[in-house]
């Protein structure tokens, strides 16, 4: 009887096309506002916003007579902006290394049957739980060149360094990648332990009676699996390298600039200055480099699901 | 061997020991400095144990924000409430109800999710100036809702997407239509999953910076985090006052994460795409 149901309810669409056509109906009309909401707040948002970077809304008032590229011309000669390419290349080399390094280091550990899982899991990933505000604000205090850490570091006997950690005039990014590495690595780390939980026992049993040794195992068999997991840690830790704006604007933007990023950049033009051309121009900068790292990404994990 | 695995044991442990020394490092300082009354606090002293508990710096930190700690409370409840049924409801017409091109609209909701948040605030601003929302909760209100769409959608889309069709398909067989298989399968089914997009979506919006930062800059009606801002743009940096209030701000996030520290694993492997 009931194999029966099942077998007819797989022939229903045929057999009552009317029916099912308004339920159909029901379910665009259900998810219509969303549609139309992120299509506004998102995409026409995003369109909008490079069209006001070629405009001439430099002040408060609303300007959106075309301009041509003089804010994409005024952006390309701002020493500032060189400036944030650069921090942005040492932000993320130091962040996306710092948290993938990390997280699969402690997941590598934490996968070896330790004594205490639960408690250093959730120490790892409670700094994730918290605003990137309060990394910045902690972190600036330990970080201040005079005491904070510096301390702890004389007191090990190693009075004469004394890193300058982000008041350093041109390494201060490095500093901010700790802070940035701190909220983060916890967050790879549970992605990497998942990764290698997943992992059937079998593969790793045959491997060790193959005569593989752990740095084999892991060479051999754990990293090339989690291959897609680092993907993800790439994609995630990438988009938030170029996305970074929290820390430099509860820290400040340092020594000539030494902290600042193309967010806070974006932000102050446009916020602070009224220069909402330059500002859009920085913005759609932002987007035009996200594209490249993200899309191919969604398109392999999409790729992946349909099969 | 014996000594070699004990040595090999002993170095898993210590680098252990060691990253959990720093993860925890910034919070046993933020503790330490806010009991500090404000003419103990020198920086040459961070690492001294307070002379006796005093809560005087938390006192005052929550004195000087208690009004942004509701206005976060405000914010983030109706906020989570709404963008999860949103969620819900969206992820179920993904999953039971897809039609010519819906993948590719998931695909697109997702694609927004991940791009920086800088490439809408100025038409945002606008908009929100225009509807008479800007500088109120109720615009910060809403954007979250809007921009919440796309990580709840997909959260409630892949577990959906995992409820056999054939239930779906005997209530059809049952005369439900839409509502009433939601209603009837799909809800029911539903609790751990919003409980745990309930539970991210709290944590994100209690967390959000830029956008509260522009939307309610006013510092009578931000939220916390823009407040934890407002302390540390002051002349002099009330190291103990910010410590304070940093962790009266973190207090609730991570309390939901210690409690409910499943849920939010299970949210961060599905939001990331890797669950």
């Amino acid at each position: 009887m009931h194999s029966e149901l099942s077998a007819r309810a797989k022939s229903l669409p045929a057999l009552l096309p009317k029916w099912l056509r308004d339920d159909r109906k029901v379910a665009i009309l259900v998810l219509a506002p969303s549609i139309i909401a992120v299509a506004v707040f998102i995409y026409i948002f995003m369109g909008w916003t490079l069209y006001i970077s070629v405009s001439n809304w430099d002040r408060p008032a609303l300007d959106l007579s075309f301009a041509g590229l003089k804010n994409w011309q005024r952006l390309v000669n701002d020493p500032r902006f060189h400036i944030d390419l650069r921090n942005l290349v040492l932000f993320a080399v130091g962040y996306m290394s710092q948290c993938i390094v990390i997280g699969f280091l402690l997941a590598a550990l934490l996968n070896e049957r330790i004594r205490g899982e639960v408690f250093f899991r959730t120490v790892f990933l409670m700094p994730f739980a918290v605003s990137a505000v309060v990394s910045g604000t902690a972190w600036r205090w330990l970080q201040v060149p005079s005491a904070g850490i510096n301390l702890l570091i004389a007191n090990l006997g190693f009075e004469n360094f004394r890193p300058l950690w982000y008041m350093h005039p041109k390494l201060g990014m490095l500093a901010i990648t700790i802070m940035g590495a701190w909220q983060f690595s916890g967050f790879v780390m549970a992605l990497y332990l998942a990764g290698l939980r997943a992992i059937p026992d079998e593969l790793r049993e045959a491997a060790v009676i193959d005569g593989a040794g752990t740095v084999a195992l892991y060479r051999h068999v754990f990293i090339p699996m989690l291959r897609p997991v680092t993907f993800t840690a790439v994609v995630l830790t990438g988009a938030g390298s170029i996305g970074n704006f929290e820390i430099p604007s509860i820290i400040g933007t340092g020594p000539g600039f030494a902290t600042d990023t193309l967010g806070f950049y974006m932000f102050e033009q446009t916020f602070r200055s009224s220069r909402y051309g330059l500002g859009a121009a920085v913005a759609t900068f932002m987007l035009f480099l996200s594209i490249p790292v993200v899309l191919p990404y969604l398109i392999s994990v999409l790729r992946e699901e349909r099969e | 061997m014996s000594l070699n695995r004990l040595l090999v044991g002993s170095t898993k442990y210590a680098v252990l020991i060691a990253f959990a020394a720093f993860y925890l490092v910034p919070f046993y300082v933020m503790i330490l400095t806010g009991l500090k009354p404000l003419e103990d606090i020198s920086s040459f002293e961070i690492w001294n144990m307070p002379k006796s508990l005093d809560w005087g710096s938390f006192r005052e930190a929550w004195n000087q924000m208690d009004s942004n700690f509701w206005n976060s409370v405000r914010i983030t409840i109706p906020g989570a409430i709404v963008s999860t049924f949103l969620g819900s409801i969206n992820g179920y017409v993904f999953a039971k109800w897809g039609f010519r091109g819906s993948n590719v609209i998931l695909f697109l909701f997702v694609f927004g999710m991940f791009l920086p948040g800088q490439g809408i605030l100025i038409p945002l601003v606008w908009v929100l100036q225009f509807m008479g929302l800007y500088g109120k909760v109720n615009g910060l209100i809403m954007a979250y809702c809007i921009f919440g769409i796309p990580i709840t959608s997909l959260l409630f889309y892949r577990y959906y997407a995992s409820v056999p069709d054939e239930l779906v398909d005997a209530s059809k067989i049952d005369g439900c239509g839409f509502f009433g298989i939601y209603r009837r399968i799909i809800l029911p089914l539903s609790g751990p999953t919003f409980a745990v997009v309930g539970v991210w979506q709290c944590t994100r919006i209690w967390n959000e910076y830029l956008m509260a930062l522009v939307v309610l800059g006013n510092p009578a009606r931000a939220p916390v985090t823009v407040a934890i801002k407002n302390f540390s743009s002051m002349g002099v940096i009330p190291w103990n006052l910010q410590m304070a209030a940093a962790l009266i701000a973190s207090v609730p996030t991570i309390a939901v994460y210690l409690l409910l520290g499943k849920l939010f694993m299970r949210g961060l492997l599905e939001g990331s795409l890797s669950g």
